[in-house]
């Protein structure tokens, strides 16, 4: 999509006259609101890749009430939490991500993501869930 | 003369034709929703604007039985419909499945089911993934089942082993024995990513043991359950 984007405007550039390169512009926008914000940049946010691998448990507003906690045994940690969040260091939250629960000793139903999420990602994981918690880091760990 | 030679003409025919007539039918009337082609969606993007699951690797997937069956009475397999994020929302003790928001699938007359059916088991790019898993035949308790797949593994949290109970943002898994090869069952529990490498189902590192004994579990759990 990036791609025909770009392809786009270099056409609008050489080839168009100011009214048509108006229209296409003007198609280019409404085009990247619709797949926004995909579209807009290269990689995926952490917004969209908190919604996508996060959601189904922690929940829509991050409170650890996805659609999934009905049976579970352990339930989710609640990201809004600014107590039990500000208890964690941004490395071992990155851990937790990376390799799961069972990497800090918590519950194995919380999954590891090291197969689709890159390690800049998680990092960038890690920044959305301290805006998450409006907390900062751990003190003293 | 002529009948009995139209006649021998068109029943040739329409043999020859079954698979090309499968094949039409799956551009006409179902590649708008399933991508048919691949590749799979490289990004969480480009996996949003999805409108149904891929199915060109259906041949690697499903049993042929099991489509002919369905695309005569489809039934859901995802409790919270594709993409989950679009059938969601918040409710009062947790987000909710909005139910009213799932659509219903489309369903064929048996002969269209089984061609469109045989062209989907044609479309096979993965044979090298379901060729690695190596399964030799067995049963499990539902117990030392349960035990692998709820306790030790976590995949409980997001598939429903019955039709009420589990999680939801994964396809149900009570009727997967039926549904599913046994190799693709092993090979995306090992490597989810392998199939789609942005799919929203972790690899959690399950020992070939341990796989083995949620293949068979699986196979039990569709024996007991009839609900096809
Ligand atoms: C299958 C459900 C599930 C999914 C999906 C999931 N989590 Fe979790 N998560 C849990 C559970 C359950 C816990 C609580 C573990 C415990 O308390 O033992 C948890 C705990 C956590 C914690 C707190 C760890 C701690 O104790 O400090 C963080 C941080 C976290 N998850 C982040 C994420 C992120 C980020 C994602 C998405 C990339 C995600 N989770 C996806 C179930 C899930
Ligand atoms: C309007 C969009 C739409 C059309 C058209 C459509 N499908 Fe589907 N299909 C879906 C959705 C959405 C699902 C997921 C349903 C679920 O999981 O319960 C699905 C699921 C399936 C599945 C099960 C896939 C899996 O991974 O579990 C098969 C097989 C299938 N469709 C075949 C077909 C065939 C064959 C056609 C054409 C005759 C077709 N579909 C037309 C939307 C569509
Ligand atoms: C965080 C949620 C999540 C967890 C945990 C999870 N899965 Fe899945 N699973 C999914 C999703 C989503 C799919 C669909 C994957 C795809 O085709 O893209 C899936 C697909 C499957 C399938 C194929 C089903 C079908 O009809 O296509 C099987 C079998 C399966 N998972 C087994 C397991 C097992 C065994 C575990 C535990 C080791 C597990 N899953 C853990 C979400 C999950």
């Amino acid at each position: 999509m990036n791609k025909l984007k770009i392809r786009l405007k270099k056409a609008d550039f050489y080839v168009f006259s100011g009214c048509e390169r108006m229209i296409i512009g003007l198609k280019i926008a409404v085009f990247s609101l619709f797949f926004a914000p995909g579209a807009l940049f290269a990689s995926d946010t952490a917004a969209d890749n908190y919604a996508l691998y996060c959601v189904q448990c922690h929940g829509l507003r991050g409170d650890g009430k996805g659609i999934n906690i009905r049976d579970m045994s352990v339930q989710p940690r609640d990201h809004t939490d600014a107590k039990a969040m500000s208890g964690r260091s941004d490395a071992e939250i990155f851990k937790a991500i990376k390799e799961g629960g069972l990497a800090i000793d918590k519950s194995v139903q919380m999954p590891p993501w090291a197969e689709v999420l890159s390690d800049a990602e998680i990092t960038g994981l890690v920044s959305y869930l301290r805006t998450l918690c409006k907390c900062s880091n751990g003190a003293g760990k | 003369m002529r009948l009995p030679l139209w006649c021998f003409l068109s029943v040739f025919y329409s043999v020859a034709a079954h698979a090309a007539d499968g094949d039409a039918l799956l551009q006409s009337e179902c590649a708008a929703c399933h991508n048919l082609t691949g590749p799979a969606a490289a990004t969480v993007a480009e996996l949003r604007t999805r409108k149904a699951p891929d199915l060109f690797y259906a041949g690697n997937k499903f049993r042929r039985e099991w489509l002919v069956r369905w695309l005569q009475q489809p039934t859901r397999v995802r409790p919270a419909g594709f993409l989950f994020l679009n059938h969601i929302k918040p409710g009062a003790k947790s987000d909710v499945v909005d139910a009213a928001s799932l659509p219903t699938h489309p369903a064929l007359d048996t002969a269209r089911a089984t061609a469109a059916a045989d062209a989907l088991m044609n479309l096979r790019p993965h044979d090298a993934l379901i060729a690695k898993e190596k399964l030799a035949a067995g049963t499990l308790s539902r117990a030392m089942g349960e035990m692998v797949f709820d306790k030790f593994s976590g995949c409980l949290a997001c598939h429903l082993i019955e039709p009420e109970y589990g999680g939801v943002s994964g396809p149900e898994l009570y009727s997967a024995g039926t549904r599913l090869q046994a190799e693709y069952i092993a090979s995306i529990v090992r490597t989810p990513q392998a199939w789609q490498p942005k799919t929203w189902m972790p690899d959690k590192h399950i020992s070939d043991a341990n796989i083995v004994k949620i293949v068979r579990y699986l196979d039990t759990l569709s024996k007991e359950n009839k609900h096809e």
